[in-house]
C-alpha cells in the first residue's frame, strides 16, 4: 500500500533523447493510475523511473513519505509486470512465483502458503510444475501477474501487459485486472498506448505527449473536458473532429478551433450545414460516416450514427452539431477555452 | 539443393576420410597407387605412436593446458563481457576496441618478450608457462564473443529479478548465467579448440618431449631424412578424438532457444 509522488522528474538518455521533461504526478494510495500516450511519449520511461530501473536527472520520487529517488529497484518493494512477461524460462511456474520470496528470505512454509493462495486466485494450480515455454500467452500473462502478486508489494507497475494477447483474451484479462484491483486495493501504475484500455481501467488517466503530462483526471472528465487539442484527439475513438475554420453560421465569437466528437455530429434534413458522404464504415450497431463539410477547414468530418440512419456514399446530407457538445480550443496554444 | 549439400559435405569430410584411411594403411602401401576404399587394415602406425613415441604424453599435456586455460577464461570473460554489455561506464567502446586489438596482434611479435618473461619467472617448460600465454589470445576472443551474446540477452529478465529483490550480481548468477549456458558452452569449445590447435607458443615455451603438446609433438615426428606420414596421420586422428567428444558432449547445451518462453507469446 503506497502513494507515489513524482516531483519535477526529468530524464535524458545518454544518446541525448529527452524522455521525460519535468513531470509532477501524484498517485494516491490504492489508485489505478493509467499513463497513456503515443509511442515515444515517455510513459514507459516514467514507469521505469518509478520502478528504479532508471535514475532521474533531476526531481524526486517519493513512496509514501520516503524519498526513494536514489534507491535501486531491490529496495523499493514494487512489483512490475513486463510487456514481454519476462518469466524466468529455466524455472517452473512455482519457482517463478517463489523467486522474489526466496530472495527476501521468506520461510518456506510461508512461501508455499502464498503460492497456493495466488495460484488459486489466478487458476494456476495445474500449471505450477510447467515451464514458461509450455504455457500459452494468456497463461504466461497470468503467471507474470501472479509473480507480482505473491510478494504483496507496495504497488504494481504494469508495462503494456495486455498488448501481446489476442483481442478476445485481452478483453477478458482487462476485466480480471479490474476485479483484482477491486479486491486487493493496491496502488497500480499502468502504462498503455491504447486509449480504450486507459478509459476502461483507470481511476485516473494521465495523458502524456513528448515527455510531458498533458492532462490528469478521471477518464470521463478527460473525455468530456479535454484540456487541449492533443488530448481531445487522443482520447475517444474515432477521434474528435477539430475545425479550424468552421462553416458559416456556426456561432463562434471567440475565433477558436471547434471540436466535436463524431458521436455528437447529427445528420438530418433540418440541420444547418451541407456535406457530401465520402465513405461509410458499418460497425454493426453503428456506422462511421466520413463526410466532406462544405466551406470548412479541414473539410473532412467524421460522424457516428446508428446503423439504420447511415446515409449512402456519394450522396449529399445536412449536418449539425449538438450545441452543448462543442469544445473550443485556442488556435495558438491548443488549450481549452470554454469552461 | 540436396546434391549441393552432398557436394559441400563431401568436400569437407573427404580430407578427414582420407586421413583416416591412410592412418590404417601400411607405410609400404601408402605411396603405391592409393585406393579410396581400404583393402587391408593395419594398426602399425597406431602401435608405433603409442609404443615407441609415447603419444599419450602430448595428449595429456594438451588436455591439461587447453582445459585449464578454458577453465580460467570462461568465468573471467563472462564477468568482463557482462559488464561491457550492460553497465554504463566511460570509455566502454575504447575498452572493447582495445580487447579486440589485443587479439589482432600477430603471435610471433610477442613470442620473444613472452619467452624472456617466462624465463625470468622460471615458468619455461611448465604448464602455467603455457596457460598464461594462452590467456593472452583466448581471453579477448572469449570476451568479444560473450559480449555479443549478453547484448542480445533479454534485459527484462534481469530487471524482473532486480524488482524481485535480487542484487545485480545475484541476478547475473541465478538468472543470466544459467540461461547463458549455450553461449558459455560454445565459447568454451572455441577457446579449447584454439588452445588445442595452438602451435607457436607451445613450440617456443616447451623444451622437451615431456611438455610437448599434440601439435608440437606431431610436427617433430619428422626425422632428418624422412617424414613418417602414417604416424603423422594416425597422430592427427588421435588428436581429433577429444575434440569430437567435447563437441558431442556440449552439443546438447548449444541448443538455441533455451530462452524460449521467457518473453513474448
Amino acid at each position: 500500500m503506497a502513494a507515489i509522488a513524482l516531483e519535477q522528474i526529468a530524464k535524458t538518455y545518454p544518446n541525448g533523447h529527452i524522455a521525460v521533461k519535468g513531470v509532477t504526478l501524484e498517485v494516491r494510495d490504492g489508485e489505478f493510475m493509467v499513463l497513456v500516450g503515443p509511442s515515444g511519449c515517455g510513459k514507459s520511461t516514467l514507469l521505469r523511473l518509478i520502478a528504479g530501473l532508471e535514475t532521474p536527472e533531476s526531481g524526486r520520487i517519493r513512496l509514501n513519505d520516503d524519498d526513494v529517488t536514489l534507491l535501486g529497484p531491490q529496495q523499493r518493494d514494487l512489483a512490475m509486470v513486463f510487456q514481454s512477461y519476462a518469466l524466468y524460462p529455466h524455472m517452473t511456474v512455482r519457482d517463478n512465483l517463489a523467486y522474489g520470496l526466496r530472495v527476501r528470505r521468506t520461510d518456506s512454509g510461508a512461501i508455499a502458503a502464498r503460492i497456493s493462495a495466488v495460484a488459486e486466485a489466478l487458476e494456476l494450480e495445474t500449471l505450477l510444475d510447467r515451464r514458461p515455454s509450455q504455457l500459452s500467452g494468456g497463461q504466461r500473462q497470468r503467471v507474470a501477474l501472479g509473480r507480482a502478486m505473491v510478494r504483496e508489494p507496495k504497488a504494481f507497475l504494469f508495462d503494456e501487459p495486455l498488448s501481446n494477447l489476442d483481442p478476445s483474451l485481452r478483453a477478458q484479462a482487462r476485466a480480471e485486472l479490474l476485479r483484482l484491483h477491486r479486491r486487493l486495493q493496491t496502488t497500480i501504475v499502468y502504462v498503455t498506448h491504447d486509449q480504450e484500455e486507459a478509459m476502461t481501467l483507470a481511476d485516473r488517466v494521465a495523458v502524456m505527449r513528448a515527455g510531458s503530462i498533458e492532462q490528469v483526471g478521471p477518464p470521463l472528465e478527460v473525455y468530456s473536458r479535454p484540456a487541449n487539442t492533443f488530448v481531445a484527439r487522443f482520447i475517444g475513438s474515432p477521434p474528435m473532429n477539430l475545425l479550424t475554420v468552421p462553416p458559416d453560421g456556426l456561432s463562434d465569437p471567440r475565433d477558436a478551433i471547434i471540436g466535436v466528437r463524431p458521436h455528437d455530429v447529427r445528420l438530418g434534413k433540418g440541420e444547418p450545414f451541407r456535406a457530401s458522404v465520402d465513405l461509410v464504415e458499418p460497425r454493426g450497431h453503428d456506422a462511421v460516416v466520413h463526410l466532406s463539410l462544405y466551406d470548412a477547414k479541414p473539410s473532412a468530418l467524421l460522424a457516428v450514427v446508428s446503423a439504420p440512419k447511415a446515409p449512402l456514399p456519394d450522396t449529399e446530407v445536412r449536418v449539425g452539431f449538438r450545441p452543448d457538445s462543442m469544445h473550443f480550443f485556442d488556435p495558438a496554444s491548443g488549450a481549452r477555452v470554454n469552461p | 539443393m540436396i546434391a549441393v549439400r552432398a557436394v559441400i559435405v563431401g568436400a569437407l569430410l573427404f580430407p578427414l576420410y582420407w586421413m583416416l584411411v591412410a592412418s590404417f594403411t601400411t607405410e609400404a602401401r601408402l605411396f603405391e597407387a592409393p585406393s579410396l576404399v581400404p583393402t587391408a587394415i593395419s594398426l602399425e602406425h597406431y602401435r608405433a605412436l603409442f609404443d615407441t613415441r609415447d603419444f599419450l604424453v602430448p595428449v595429456r599435456n594438451s588436455l591439461v593446458v587447453a582445459g585449464f586455460t578454458t577453465i580460467f577464461v570462461i568465468p573471467i570473460a563472462a564477468l568482463c563481457a557482462y559488464a561491457l554489455a550492460r553497465m554504463p561506464f566511460r570509455g566502454k567502446r575504447l575498452l572493447l576496441a582495445l580487447v579486440l586489438a589485443v587479439s589482432m596482434f600477430p603471435q610471433i611479435s610477442i613470442v620473444a618478450p613472452l619467452y624472456l618473461g617466462l624465463r625470468t619467472l622460471g615458468l619455461l617448460n611448465t604448464y602455467p608457462g603455457l596457460v598464461l600465454p594462452y590467456l593472452t589470445f583466448s581471453m579477448p576472443l572469449a570476451i568479444w564473443l560473450l559480449t555479443g551474446f549478453f547484448r542480445h540477452f533479454p534485459r527484462e529478465l534481469e530487471e524482473a529479478a532486480m524488482l524481485d529483490g535480487a542484487s545485480r550480481f545475484r541476478a547475473l548468477r541465478e538468472i543470466v548465467l544459467p540461461l547463458a549456458a549455450p553461449g558459455l558452452a560454445s565459447t568454451a569449445i572455441l577457446t579449447f579448440l584454439y588452445c588445442w590447435n595452438e602451435f607457436l607458443f607451445a613450440l617456443s615455451f616447451t623444451l622437451g618431449p615431456e611438455r610437448y603438446t599434440v601439435p608440437v609433438a606431431i610436427a617433430l615426428f619428422r626425422g632428418r631424412y624422412q617424414v613418417p606420414w602414417g604416424e603423422v596421420l594416425a597422430g592427427a586422428i588421435v588428436a581429433t578424438i577429444p575434440v569430437v567428444i567435447l563437441v558431442l558432449v556440449f552439443q546438447r547445451h548449444i541448443v538455441a532457444g533455451l530462452t524460449a518462453g521467457a518473453t513474448k507469446g
